[in-house]
């Protein structure tokens, strides 16, 4: 186990290395002077100078990128061409409130998806099962800008329950802060919870017909007792991929309900340094969105080992 | 000898053509798939023959008739800039298509290539492609066409590009995981023995064992380059204006949801009927290609 882990962490070290030449090349990518690109033609020469020697573009481009390796180590991305700051402040003022949305929605989307996927599966073929399929079918085709939109319209334009747009934490107002929360938690969860409901109902049914489990039921032990002792048990390992997708995916996947409700959170933050085209920023962004997928993607695949032995080998 | 030759192309071409039908036949069985399919043609059929049907010009603004209901001429009403939107769905319904197909495309081409050499070699040159498309990966999908859509800026073309390359990493793992399994059979191993050559042996003998999950797989992923693509769109990242797109024109209606909700919701039930579509074809399709899936709904 620990040479598996060992080996693991060796290959995401180089994967991360091969993301952040990607993301340090972005600069040289921008057509035209990255300069002019990022701040627009209209600077005096003092700022473009100032902008040229901090990008380090008067040297060549290996002792650049390590440069910016070094600094970029230790938090250090440089100036917001966008917003005059350092990068690193503005980040971390928006981070926080992304993970909170997306944790949330995670703790909320993983029982409830394998609670419908055990349901869909043990009542196969009924109505119950149709319903959920389908609505797990449904859900995760419809984009999630889409819904957004929808629960936007519904609660707070037709039905005026909740309010449209803004965020404030727990511990400032709850009573407020509950309700500004619920619509882009939904909407964030809804993808979730079909995903993980849809593959737990098919590695459930897959499960059902193995033999073990008909050794079980002739043995006379009770449904509920298969279900939860026998059969979930093997089910769930498909599914902890899914979750560690879902966890990878975390810090880059809520763009679209930040956008719809307003709620100023990294990923907000992202998409309006690319139409600033404030690479600093971007890069800062992108980097620490690999970086958490990274993890999450090391700690899956221990979990997984540690839960199917077969793995290790 | 010309006659043995004749006969034996006839019955090569009765013997596909047999399996075509068969194939249709257990594949529309399913009543879903058959609506589907029909609706995809729909879209399809209106995206083609948009400027035979539509019934207004998709830019021409006429501002004494901007955000106005659904009516009998505007069928889901006008948008700020008094265009129909009806006739704007027809032409976005060609960027999503467009888009969607040429992106998964080029993306299978290239993954299925290199996922093929990475199995079928192994050693360094199986790691290398590895840690490539594992860094592609450790990007979400949208995240990464965002960030190449910040360098080289949106249109159709782009579009079809970077979502081309961010899909790349899915077929790449796929066809290696599909070679490593057929690698070991014994009839590549005669064929091995046979003195093939590596090209040779895997277009012929490894390629056409790894079909049917490349179809299935490209289905699938059509409808989420589509996704993709009108999210970026909706980020007003992707197509820009007055192109209609439908992630474009669901992100403009946002503002004006109390004057005319079906500015939003209609492109937005057109994204999700094509997604649904082609999930649904997808699904179908690798119910009939893999028996093993059969028999579990």
């Amino acid at each position: 186990m620990g040479r598996f882990i060992l080996k693991r962490l060796g290959q995401t070290l180089i994967v991360l290395f091969i993301v952040s030449i990607f993301v340090f090349l972005m600069v040289s990518f921008l057509p035209g002077d990255p300069v002019y690109a990022m701040l627009g033609g209209e600077i005096s020469q003092e700022t473009y100078d100032k902008w040229y020697y901090d990008l380090g573009l008067d040297k060549p481009i290996v002792v650049r990128y390590f440069s910016w390796l070094g600094k970029a180590l230790v938090g250090d991305f440089g100036t917001s061409a966008s917003q005059h700051k350092a990068v690193i402040d503005v980040v971390a003022q928006r981070v926080p409130i992304t993970l909170y949305f997306s944790i949330l929605a995670f703790i909320i989307s993983v029982p409830l998806g394998i609670l419908l996927g055990v349901l869909a599966a043990v009542h196969r073929g009924t109505k119950l099962d149709g319903i959920l399929t389908t609505f797990a079918n449904v859900c995760s085709c419809l984009p999630q800008f889409f819904i957004s939109v929808l629960f936007l319209y519904l609660f707070s334009m037709i039905l005026h329950l909740l309010p449209s747009y803004g965020f404030t934490w727990p511990w400032e107002d709850f009573g407020k802060s509950v309700s500004q929360t619920i619509m882009p938690i939904t909407c964030l969860a809804i993808g979730g919870v079909a995903s993980i409901c849809r593959q737990t109902r098919s590695s459930m049914l897959e499960v059902i017909n193995q033999d073990y489990i008909r050794t079980a039921k002739s043995k006379g032990l009770s449904q509920h007792k298969i279900i939860m002792k026998h059969a979930l048990k093997n089910a769930l390992i498909p599914v902890i991929t899914l979750m560690g997708l879902r966890l990878g995916g975390m810090m880059g996947g809520s763009m679209f309900v930040e956008t719809v409700f307003n709620i100023s959170g990294m990923d907000s933050l992202l998409v309006s340094a690319i139409r600033a085209q404030d690479i600093p920023l971007i890069q800062a962004c992108v980097l620490l969105i690999a970086v958490v997928g990274s993890v999450a993607n090391i700690i899956t695949d221990i979990v997984y080992a540690a839960v199917d032995p077969r793995i290790r080998i | 000898m010309e006659n043995v030759q004749e006969i034996k192309t006839e019955t090569i071409e009765s013997e596909s053509r047999k399996r075509t039908k068969k194939f249709i036949k257990s594949l529309f069985k399913r009543k879903i798939v058959l609506v589907s399919a029909i609706g995809l043609l729909l879209i399809i059929f209106s995206a083609v023959f948009a400027p035979l049907i539509s019934p207004y010009d998709p830019n021409a603004q006429v501002l004494s008739e901007a955000l106005q209901g659904p009516s009998a001429s505007h069928i889901f009403g006008t948008d700020n800039y008094g265009r129909d939107i009806l006739s704007r769905i027809f032409y976005g319904g060609r960027v999503s298509l467009i888009v969607g197909v040429a992106a998964v495309l080029g993306a299978c081409v290239i993954g299925t290539f290199f996922g093929m050499v990475s199995g079928f070699f192994g050693g360094w040159i199986d790691d290398v492609i590895n840690r490539i498309s594992e860094a592609i990966r450790a990007i979400p999908q949208i995240v990464l066409a965002m960030s190449l859509c910040a360098i080289f800026g949106g249109g159709v073309v782009n579009l079809a590009i970077i979502l081309g390359i961010s899909n790349i990493a899915v077929y790449i793992r796929m066809m290696r995981g599909q070679v490593l399994s057929v690698k070991e059979q014994d009839y590549i191993m005669a064929a091995k023995l046979q003195g093939n050559k590596s090209f040779r042996m895997m277009m012929k003998h490894i390629l056409p064992n790894c079909v049917s999950p490349i179809i299935v797989q490209m289905t699938l992923q059509i409808g989420q380059t589509i996704l993709a693509e009108a999210g970026l769109s909706f980020l007003g990242l992707g197509i820009s204006a007055p192109t209609a797109s439908w992630g474009s024109i669901v992100s403009d209606g946002r503002q004006y949801l109390l004057q005319n909700p079906w500015f939003s919701i209609a492109p937005g039930i057109c994204i999700a009927l094509l997604v649904i579509f082609l999930n649904t074809i997808g699904d179908g399709v690798r119910d009939v290609l893999d028996p093993r899936m059969r028999g579990r709904r």
